[in-house]
Parts: C-alpha cells; sequence; structure tokens
C-alpha cells in the first residue's frame, strides 16, 4: 500500500473540475503549468479523462445541478486518489453563501483532503497546498 | 533457449529501458523548448509504477475480455518486433527469410489494438479516437511499405533484415543514396504517424478527445499502453536504423556512432513535434496519399535504376 501511495505522490496526475466557477481558479491552476512555475518538474500534468487522473481539483461553488455529477465524476475516479478544493467558493459558498441554488460547501458532497483558500488563490499558494498534502500522505504513510 | 533470453533481456528489459529514458528526453526536450525545467529523469519509470498500483476500472456495458486484452496484444507484438530487430543486428544469419514483412505487419498491431480498446470501452469519445486512428492506418500503411522497399531493392531484393544490414556492412549505408534521402524522409513522417505525435495525434487529442481510444482505461492497462507507446519510441527509428542506416555495430567507434544516429533521430522526431500545430484527419490522409506516396514512387523508381 506504501509502495503505491509513494510512486503516487512522485507523479500525481491532476485532473481539474469546473462546478461553476468565474474561471479564475481556472486561470491559476493553468498558471502553475507555464514556465515561471512549472509543476511537470514534480511530475505533475494535467489530464483530460478522469479515468487517468490521481488528484481532482474542484473549483467553484457547488451549486445543485452539480451536485450528482461531482458524486459521479469523484466515483469514476480510480483509487487510491485526494480530492483539493481550490478557491473560496468551494471551500465555503464564498459570496454565494445566501443563494438558493448553493444549498451546500464542497466538503459536505465529497471528502476533501486539502484545502486552499483565497479569490482566486495565487500560483503560489496553490502549490503550497500541494506540499502540504504531500506532506500529508507521507505522514498517514509512516503512521500505518 | 537463446531465444527466450533475448525475448526477455534484450526484447522486453533493454527496449522498455531504453524506450523509457528516450520519452524522458522527449519530455525534458519539450520542456526545454518551452523555457521549463522539465521532469527528473525516473519520471516515466514512476508513471509506470503509479498506473501498475491503480485500480482498474471496467466501464459498464463494455465488452469485458476484449477490453482487457486490447493491451496486452500491442504490448506482446511490440516485444517480438524489438527481438527480431536485436537478433538480426546482433548476427546477420540468425533470422529466417521474410523476416522483414514479419515486422511490417507487427508494426500495425500497436495501433490496431489500441482501435479494439477504443471501441470495446463503449465510449463516443473513444470511438472518434479508434475511427481516426483506422483512417491513420490505411493513410500511412502505404507510403511506409513503399519506403521500405526502396532498401529492399537496393540490396538485391532480399526480404531478410540481415541480409539488408550485411549489404550495408560492405556497401555502405543505403541513406547515401539518393533514394535512400528519399526513403528516409518519408519513412520519418510515418515514425510520427505511428506514434501518434503531434502533427498526426488527432486520435488521442488531447484537447479534444481527452485521450481518446484510451479515455476508458485506468491502472494496469493504461500502463501497459503507456509502456508500449515508451518502447516504440525505440523500436521504431531501431527499425529506421537496420533499414537506411546500417544498424547498430557492436565494435569500438561505432557504439558511439549508433548512439549518435539513434539520440539524432529521437531529438528529429521531438523537433518536429515542437514545432507543428495538429492537422485535420483529411490533411493527414491527402498528405500521406499525395506528396509522400509520389515521393515514395519516386525513390522506388530511383532505386529500381540504381540511384
Amino acid at each position: 500500500m506504501s509502495f503505491k501511495l509513494k510512486a503516487l505522490l512522485k507523479s500525481p496526475w491532476v485532473f481539474h473540475l469546473s462546478t461553476g466557477s468565474c474561471n479564475n481558479c481556472d486561470i491559476e491552476i493553468l498558471d502553475c503549468l507555464t514556465p515561471r512555475f512549472d509543476i511537470e518538474r514534480f511530475g505533475m500534468l494535467l489530464v483530460g479523462s478522469i479515468k487517468h487522473a490521481d488528484v481532482l481539483l474542484v473549483t467553484g461553488s457547488v451549486n445543485r445541478n452539480c451536485i450528482p455529477r461531482i458524486k459521479d465524476v469523484y466515483e469514476q475516479m480510480p483509487r487510491p486518489c485526494l480530492v483539493v478544493a481550490i478557491g473560496e467558493c468551494s471551500l465555503s459558498r464564498g459570496m454565494f453563501i445566501h443563494s438558493y441554488n448553493c444549498p451546500l460547501p464542497l466538503d459536505k458532497v465529497i471528502p476533501v483532503d486539502v484545502y486552499i483558500p483565497g479569490c482566486p488563490p495565487r500560483p503560489e499558494a496553490i502549490i503550497a497546498g500541494i506540499v502540504k498534502l504531500i506532506g500529508k500522505v507521507k505522514k498517514s504513510i509512516t503512521k500505518k | 533457449m537463446i531465444y527466450i533470453y533475448y525475448l526477455l533481456v534484450l526484447g522486453f528489459l533493454a527496449t522498455a529501458a531504453i524506450g523509457l529514458v528516450a520519452s524522458w528526453i522527449d519530455r525534458k526536450v519539450t520542456a526545454r523548448v518551452q523555457y521549463r525545467v522539465g521532469p527528473p529523469i525516473l519520471q516515466p519509470l514512476i508513471d509506470i509504477v503509479k498506473l501498475l498500483g491503480k485500480e482498474t476500472l471496467i466501464p459498464a456495458g463494455s465488452s469485458k475480455i476484449t477490453f482487457l486484452a486490447a493491451p496486452v496484444l500491442g504490448f506482446a507484438s511490440v516485444v517480438v518486433v524489438s527481438t527480431l530487430l536485436w537478433l538480426n543486428n546482433i548476427n546477420f544469419n540468425q533470422s529466417f527469410l521474410g523476416d522483414l514483412i514479419v515486422v511490417l505487419y507487427l508494426l500495425t498491431l500497436p495501433s490496431i489494438s489500441i482501435i479494439i480498446g477504443g471501441f470495446a470501452s463503449r465510449n463516443p469519445l473513444a470511438s472518434i479516437g479508434a475511427s481516426r486512428e483506422m483512417k491513420l492506418i490505411l493513410a500511412y500503411e502505404l507510403p511506409f511499405i513503399l519506403a521500405v522497399l526502396v532498401p529492399v531493392i537496393q540490396s538485391g531484393f532480399s526480404i531478410k533484415l540481415g541480409e539488408i544490414l550485411n549489404f550495408q556492412a560492405q556497401n555502405g549505408a543505403i541513406i547515401g543514396s539518393l533514394s535512400g534521402v528519399l526513403a528516409f524522409i518519408v519513412i520519418a513522417m510515418c515514425i510520427q504517424a505511428k506514434l501518434a505525435l503531434v502533427p498526426f495525434d488527432m486520435a488521442e487529442a488531447e484537447t479534444e478527445l481527452i485521450g481518446g481510444p484510451l479515455v476508458e482505461y485506468s491502472g494496469s492497462g493504461l500502463a501497459m499502453y503507456k509502456l508500449t507507446k515508451n518502447m516504440l519510441l525505440f523500436v521504431l527509428p531501431f527499425f529506421c536504423m537496420i533499414l537506411l542506416m546500417g544498424g547498430f555495430v557492436f565494435s569500438g567507434i561505432h557504439i558511439f556512432y549508433g548512439i549518435l544516429k539513434y539520440i539524432g533521430l529521437v531529438a528529429l522526431i521531438t523537433v518536429i513535434r515542437n514545432t507543428n500545430p495538429r492537422v485535420r484527419i483529411d490533411q493527414a490522409v491527402r498528405f500521406f496519399w499525395g506528396p509522400m506516396t509520389i515521393i515514395a514512387i519516386v525513390a522506388v523508381i530511383l532505386a529500381l535504376n540504381g540511384l
């Protein structure tokens, strides 16, 4: 088990799911792939299909139409897998907290491993969040 | 017994190791072209190990046995091809008559395995990708086989890889002649299409078909496809070297030349991949049946006239 997770931490392939965000967080995620930050150094790749992914990045407020689809996508991801919530909207619904259309924050829908706050979070913050995620998984390996 | 050794050590282990390093070179050069740093050298291996440890999901309603057997088919054919190529390269007389034809057939099987897997996975995107892959095979096989005829004709109509290598060892590499240069241009383009790299990657278009025929594959099936593709990155340039450049000679300074030839071919593939946009499938078919076939026919005529 731990060997699998170690290999996963060295090459986490990322699937990017936007549940109705304003696109700012999505642009910041794409910024991480640019020459300035270049997360391919750590083996991270942006993949197009959820079946290839190890990490699910969710941006945007979770609205009523999206909830069944988020669950669908989460169930289709091959285990072991991790979930990262990016941006104020998916963390706590942000400015849509009183909206009729956003009943729940993301972590009430699917289990979330790391929260990255910000509106939008800077690429540095996203990378710092991923580093914390890797540290957390490493700690859980040594505990077992 | 010696053949099992060839199959396991050279056909599988050596080819996989060289192919993984080649795919690292490809990713690193791509990163440097885009002014990035790029992944560490063990990254392709770590990707494969990680994928082997993941869960394998089988889509509902798909044909289960076909879905799981398709990657094995492509992988097995690549291992057999690389064994045949190594065998001929080490000892010219070890192989059988007509192994060139066997290699040509087996080199089509990885693409066919991708088609089978794509259609078996019951996904519309995978079906579109698989049908594009099929059209691409129809497009590039004609000029590829015509270009392969050039070394056959020049070495006195022999369809044995060992005799082609023997001819080149005595009379110099075939790429030195005019028809050889033309055949090399055609074969380089066909290698690009066989590897499904960027000008001709419309079957696996990441941004358009999100992975094409591989969209439903996860875990070990995907790992096998990735490994097959990495091994093809060694096998196809090696095949081109054997046909046109005198193969890989294991003596003195020639080892260095062999490595240079291989790295040169990989660099050529990477540079073509990084400086071109993706073409549409109809443009690709027109490209292969038009200019490439004409160049290949001219090369064959020149070779028949001894040029």
